[in-house]
């Protein structure tokens, strides 16, 4: 089911940990699976004094997909400028990692979207300028979440519900 | 870290503990099958000829055998080709059967897939589906049947035991209910026949279903108990066998072997070491359903403590009591169950994993979430099913190496 890639970033992840006094957090959830992905960045600059992500390290909570393609993309994104490493969307994630199976393919969406969210973090802590893409990237990403984690706390509440009142489920047309 | 000593240790000798998903075929059970592939091939509904009639002895003998095990008449078994198959034929044949008599249908919301969707299917085509709800363990409350016991109700399919977390229903208590208000009762037993005993007479069942290849016989064989009168449709048409209900040429290498099967669990012959006086070893016959039994829980019960005492923020599934003796079902806070299984598959340990993550529909476990999980809980859910060839060293070895899988991936999670 797994390439021989996904079972050894998986086996044995890059870069994970927690990066103390992170420059940029991104903390994304796919609340339909349930995963949870944690991005910190480190920014530095370079000779051409262009922004760079000097470090980068990920935290997860999720199957197998979601810390491979955590642990790919901080090798992807590691050591590249903040523009380069904007470039990186889930197609890249995914043959970086010689594919995934279809189920699993939101999972690289998930990791593009911690990092995005890790650098639009950066860049509107620092008060510096973000191109209107990665703000509407941002908006979109701020609305999923929304909208998951809405359709989740109804779930809880109604199995919550169901279990305290010990109410049947009257599954009627 | 799980050091790499243990890892080459243990390519040598795979552990299955994924008994609940399939077992595999007893070597005495294939032995029995060979010859109805090559010499006894004949049909049995060709019974004018010799090929033909001996192979309809050995297709009414294993129905017998298997018969006997439940409590039931020969006349009452039916053997399909799948326990799906046979919940298809339960709650369909007697939802279209019964149709003039009413058209409510009670299952509980723990119930495998095929009796969910059957009933979902079901209620799609007019009848009107009341799921039960569970307590934390999964058990269904008897009285909340009586309570769901309409005039126009026909039929209650309550499973035995649950294939997740075990748990064992009080399918006797729901029987008395069912018989009393004359509604027809059905159980799913895939899990349950041949592990724990079953008897169809005094839990008021009027039709169970039971598996080949949970009980280490061929996959491809399951049976369906229809109490005889019972008014039921078949979902094929064709040419009679099986009574009318379920027209096919019968698999008979299969039947064969699921009656085998049936027959070891029953009386299995243990070779038990006597300590006293020296003697090295006696051959007795023990109630093999009964003795098997306890051996599984002694080694369950073993696994079970083990693991909440090792693991810290971990938490048992189902009843600890009331439940398979081979079933452990564990969720594990801030580790996400697919990644367990596949570390312990690196270490030669097959487990399962209800989370969402494994799931084709990216759901949690219905089942879990009826006990009460929340999907962030039920992500992280462990079941470890042991079987015939469990040993104790088995049980050693996955004490060893859980601790440490799960101890890696919470190093990885951000929650800690």
């Amino acid at each position: 089911m797994y390439t021989k890639k996904v079972l050894k970033h998986f086996r044995h992840p890059h870069n994970c940990g927690k990066i103390n006094n992170p420059d940029g957090t991104g903390k994304v959830g796919n609340i339909v699976c349930g995963d949870v992905m944690w991005l910190y960045i480190k920014v530095g600059k370079n000779k051409k004094s262009q922004e760079f992500i000097k470090d980068i390290k990920f935290e997860t909570f999720g199957c197998t997909a979601a810390i491979a393609t955590s642990s790919i993309i901080t090798d992807l994104a590691k050591g590249k400028t903040l523009k380069a490493a904007l470039k990186i969307n889930k197609d890249k994630i995914v043959k970086s990692l010689g594919g995934l199976p279809p189920v699993k393919l939101h999972c690289s969406v998930l990791a593009a979207d911690a990092l995005e969210e890790a650098v639009y973090n950066y860049l509107s802590k620092n008060k510096k300028e973000i191109s209107i893409e990665l703000q509407k990237h941002h908006q979109r990403i701020k609305k999923e979440k929304r909208l998951i984690e809405d359709k989740y706390k109804d779930w809880i509440k109604a199995e919550e519900k169901m279990h305290k009142n010990g109410k049947r489920i009257n599954n009627k047309k | 870290m799980v050091k790499k000593s243990e890892k080459t240790k243990n390519k040598k000798g795979r552990i299955y503990l994924d008994y609940a998903a399939t077992t595999p075929v007893d070597p005495r059970v294939a032995k029995t099958m060979l010859p109805y592939f090559t010499t006894k091939f004949g049909n049995p509904a060709s019974s004018l000829h010799s090929f033909g009639q001996e192979v309809r002895e050995a297709l009414e003998e294993s129905r017998e055998i298997i018969a006997s095990a439940l409590g039931a008449k020969s006349g009452e078994i039916i053997f399909t080709a799948s326990a799906t198959e046979s919940n298809n034929t339960a709650l369909k044949g007697i939802a279209f059967a019964n149709r003039n008599k009413g058209d409510h249908i009670i299952i509980s919301s723990v119930e495998h897939d095929c009796v969910l969707n059957s009933a979902m299917w079901l209620q799609s085509q007019g009848f009107e589906v009341e799921k039960l709800p569970v307590d934390k363990y999964g058990l269904v409350n008897p009285k909340d049947v009586e309570k769901a016991i309409k005039k126009n109700t026909i039929l209650v399919s309550i499973m035995h035991a649950n294939n997740e977390i075990g748990t064992i229903e009080p399918i006797r208590e729901i029987g008395k209910i069912c018989r009393k208000n004359s509604v027809y009762f059905h159980t799913d037993a895939a899990q349950s026949f041949g592990k724990i005993p079953i008897d169809v007479n005094k839990m008021n069942i009027d039709l169970l279903t039971a598996s080949s290849h949970k009980i280490y016989g061929p996959k491809g064989a399951a049976l369906l108990f229809v109490r005889k009168g019972a008014k039921i449709e078949p979902l094929l048409h064709g040419g009679g066998q099986e009574f009318g209900l379920r027209p096919s040429t019968v698999n008979i290498p299969a039947i064969v072997g699921f009656a085998k099967a049936v027959e070891i669990c029953q009386k299995e012959i243990h070779h038990v070491k006597s300590s006293k006086r020296g003697i090295p070893s006696k051959t007795k016959l023990f109630d093999g359903v009964k003795k098997e039994s306890q051996r599984l829980t002694k080694l369950r019960n073993n696994l079970i403590k083990g693991v909440l005492e090792k693991i810290p923020d971990s938490h048992l599934n189902g009843h600890p009591k009331k439940r398979l003796p081979n079933n452990a079902n564990f969720w594990f806070e801030f580790v996400e169950g697919e990644s367990i299984v596949m570390t312990l598959d690196s270490y030669g340990i097959a487990s399962s994993t209800a989370s969402a993550c494994s799931s084709p529909k990216l759901k949690p476990s219905h089942v879990l979430l009826a006990c009460g999980l929340k999907p962030s809980q039920a992500h992280g859910s462990l079941r470890l099913s042991l079987g015939r060839w469990t040993k104790e060293k088995d049980i050693d070895y996955v004490l060893e190496i859980l601790p440490k899988v799960v101890k890696k991936l919470r190093k990885i999670s951000p929650f800690k």
